[in-house]
Parts: C-alpha cells; sequence; structure tokens
C-alpha cells in the first residue's frame, strides 16, 4: 500500500513535465488555431501594427519615442515578455510589462499614463510580446520575486466568490472539462495580450483575470494590483518553457 | 432499539451528516418540480447545467464537471439531495460543488452578491422537489 501511494505520487510528479502541459492554443479548433496562426487573419496582428508604428513615434514632453533608446525592437525586445514580470528596482516591486510601458511614459518620455487597457497601450504591449513568438517561457531568477510568486501560488489555490472557487479547482484539477460548451483551459498565460473573439478585441491577462473573478461571483483585484501581478509571476513560473505565442487568438 | 443501533452504524460508516441529509424542509411550501426544472436549466441562476449533465433536452452543451444527474432521484433520497444542494461540503469538504444555500466560509465575495445565497430557500425546495424526480434511465 506505502509501495503503491509511492509510485501514485512519482506518477503525479511526472505529470507536471513540459511535454504533459497543454496550452490554450492545442486546446483548440483547427479553425482558430488557422486563425492565429495566419499574421493576415490573426486580428491580433491590428495591434502588433499599431503598436510597431507608435515605437518609433516621439512622446510625452522629452519627444522621445521608444526606439530612440532601444534601437530596434526586434534585437532590443526579444525574449523580453518572456521573463516579464521583472523587479523595478525604483519601486521596489514587480512590474510586468504594461505596467513597464507605463513607467518609461512616465519617468523617460514624460508623457502622461496611458490607461492598462487603452488601445495604445495594448497596441506597444502586443508589439513588444510578438518579438518573443516562439521564445519559451523563462521566469526572471531574482529571488526577490519568489515571495510575490509564491503569494500568486496562494491567490491561484484560495476559494473566493459566492461560488467558492479557486483559480486551481477549475485550471488544475479540472483542466479539459467541460463547463457548458467551454474547455477548461490549463491558464498558460502564453500568448497576452491576446485577441478574444468573446471581447471582440485585444485586452490583457489582467482583465482576463478580472473576467473569471466575476465567474466565480467574487470582487475582482485592480488591473496592474499587486495580487495581480502575484498572480501573473505564479502563471508564468508555472508555465515556465512552454513557447510564447503573442498575440494569441482564444474563443 | 434495533433501529437506533442500524442508525448508529450507519453515522459510523458515512459520517455524521452525509447518510441522513436534511430531513425537514426550508420551508413551509412544498417544492414544485416545474419551478425546479427551470431553475436547473437558467444558467444564469443556478448554473447547475454549466457542470452537470442530465436529461436534458433543452440543454445543447451540458458540463461535465459534476455527477450526471440522470435518475439522480433513484441514488439520492430527498433528505441527502437537500443536504447537497444547501451546501455540499457537509458531504465532501473538497467538493467544487457551490454552496447553494450557504454563507459560510465565503471569502471575497463581490459586492453585487455578498449577504446573498446562490438559491433561496424556496428555490432550493424546488430544485430538489426537481431532482427527487429524475427517476430512471436517460430517455
Amino acid at each position: 500500500m506505502m509501495l503503491r501511494a509511492a509510485l501514485l505520487t512519482g506518477a503525479l510528479a511526472t505529470v507536471a513535465t513540459a511535454e504533459e502541459r497543454r496550452t490554450g492554443y492545442e486546446m483548440m479548433s483547427p479553425d482558430l488555431r488557422a486563425m492565429q496562426d495566419d499574421e493576415m487573419s490573426n486580428p491580433g496582428m491590428l495591434w502588433v501594427a499599431e503598436g510597431a508604428a507608435l515605437w518609433d513615434t516621439p512622446e510625452g514632453e522629452a519627444g522621445l519615442s521608444c526606439a530612440d533608446c532601444h534601437g530596434g525592437a526586434e534585437q532590443s525586445m526579444a525574449g523580453v515578455a518572456a521573463r516579464y514580470p521583472a523587479w523595478d528596482e525604483d519601486s521596489g516591486a514587480p512590474v510586468d510589462l504594461a505596467g513597464r510601458i507605463g513607467l518609461c511614459r512616465t519617468r523617460h518620455q514624460n508623457a502622461g499614463a496611458w490607461d492598462r487597457e487603452s488601445r495604445p497601450l495594448l497596441a506597444l504591449a502586443a508589439f513588444v510580446s510578438r518579438q518573443s513568438k516562439g521564445v519559451p517561457i523563462t521566469p526572471d531568477s531574482d529571488p526577490r520575486l519568489d515571495p510575490w510568486r509564491d503569494t500568486g501560488r496562494v491567490l491561484f489555490e484560495t476559494r473566493m466568490g459566492q461560488l467558492n472557487l479557486a483559480c486551481a479547482n477549475c485550471h488544475d484539477d479540472h483542466a479539459g472539462g467541460h463547463l457548458a460548451a467551454a474547455t477548461i483551459p490549463e491558464a498558460h498565460p502564453t500568448g497576452y495580450p491576446q485577441y478574444r473573439l468573446q471581447w471582440e478585441e485585444m485586452g490583457g491577462l489582467h482583465r482576463r483575470f478580472g473576467n473569471c473573478m466575476a465567474g466565480v461571483r467574487a470582487e475582482p483585484f485592480a488591473s496592474g494590483s499587486p495580487e495581480y501581478i502575484a498572480l501573473e509571476l505564479f502563471l508564468m513560473s508555472r508555465a515556465a518553457g512552454l513557447e510564447m505565442e503573442a498575440p494569441a487568438v482564444r474563443p | 432499539m434495533g433501529r437506533a443501533l442500524s442508525c448508529a452504524a450507519a453515522i459510523a460508516i458515512a459520517g455524521p451528516l452525509g447518510a441522513q441529509g436534511l430531513p425537514d424542509p426550508l420551508t413551509d411550501v412544498p417544492g414544485d418540480p416545474s419551478r425546479g426544472h427551470a431553475i436547473v436549466l437558467d444558467q444564469q441562476k443556478s448554473l447547475c447545467v454549466l457542470c452537470h449533465a442530465g436529461p436534458f433536452a433543452e440543454v445543447p452543451f451540458q458540463g461535465d464537471l459534476g455527477p450526471d444527474l440522470t435518475g439522480v432521484g433513484d441514488r439520492l433520497s430527498l433528505p441527502e439531495l437537500r443536504l447537497r444542494v444547501v451546501d455540499s461540503r457537509s458531504v465532501n469538504p473538497d467538493t467544487i460543488m457551490p454552496p447553494f444555500h450557504s454563507l459560510d466560509g465565503l471569502a471575497r465575495v463581490g459586492a453585487r452578491w455578498q449577504g446573498t445565497t446562490i438559491l433561496t430557500a424556496q428555490e432550493v425546495e424546488d430544485v430538489v422537489a426537481y431532482l427527487a424526480s429524475l427517476k430512471g434511465g436517460s430517455e
């Protein structure tokens, strides 16, 4: 009996290997995969194109464009989205990609803040994320991020809302199952910002968190909140090794 | 005497609450199976069919996270059904089935839902009456 339990534990540990994980891309229909794969039919590429233009546009009182400091995004931004969120020395806290773009605007361009879900911010984030397409998710190894990842794990496993469900109840324990017509994904954030047919537009990971929390009738945290940054850090470490695919298309 | 003994044996085997269920109705008005049927199919209110399949020809996409409700009236008694709808954690602390008529232990409930249960007491009675009527195989 003990031996059997040990073997079972070993088998469960094996489940957590990269080969066993499935991205939302792998779980969706061939039609949707084709839509994402074809740059002419992937609606997210409109945002990427807008972001490419914004990259070269001077902004704010400093009159600086992203390119003035960073040069060509193809080189300077390659792999960046695959390792975010990252530690920000000045604020003493981690920032996600949208937060980093916002800090660049206020600190270096002397420009006004953009709302996290605004079109230009999503466009620039989509353009930056695109430079990581095909790059394996490689979480930043800065140990100052570890307590945040732990907090994210706790949030992931905490039941909330009137329906009393934790993220893990669906996305760990019942991934692949069906909630009415919807197949429950494993919740690997490989392609944000992403185009959701349900939204009919691009949106960020924190907006998606808000959807799930509203679904279990919980009070969502604010986009960009420490809680969502922590959850994002945990999910990215959980998805380590999976390839980035922004801009993803999802149902 | 014999009855009391077998009852004690059942408690020992199935735990303090799981075996008995809730024998007393939550309201004075008997549950209405047709109203219960409508509540079960309501994907905004009860959400039942998001997780459960069953003999619901009207619902094209039925979930598969919980047990199929076909014939559930044969498998569970009225008190057992009532207990599971009110708060399934009484039977299984790790259940993913939401507590439909309990506020115990809930965290960070959305402002719109605070202080309210998913179903009212009468709605629980209606749903339970409907579930008890689900006898036999699928048809």
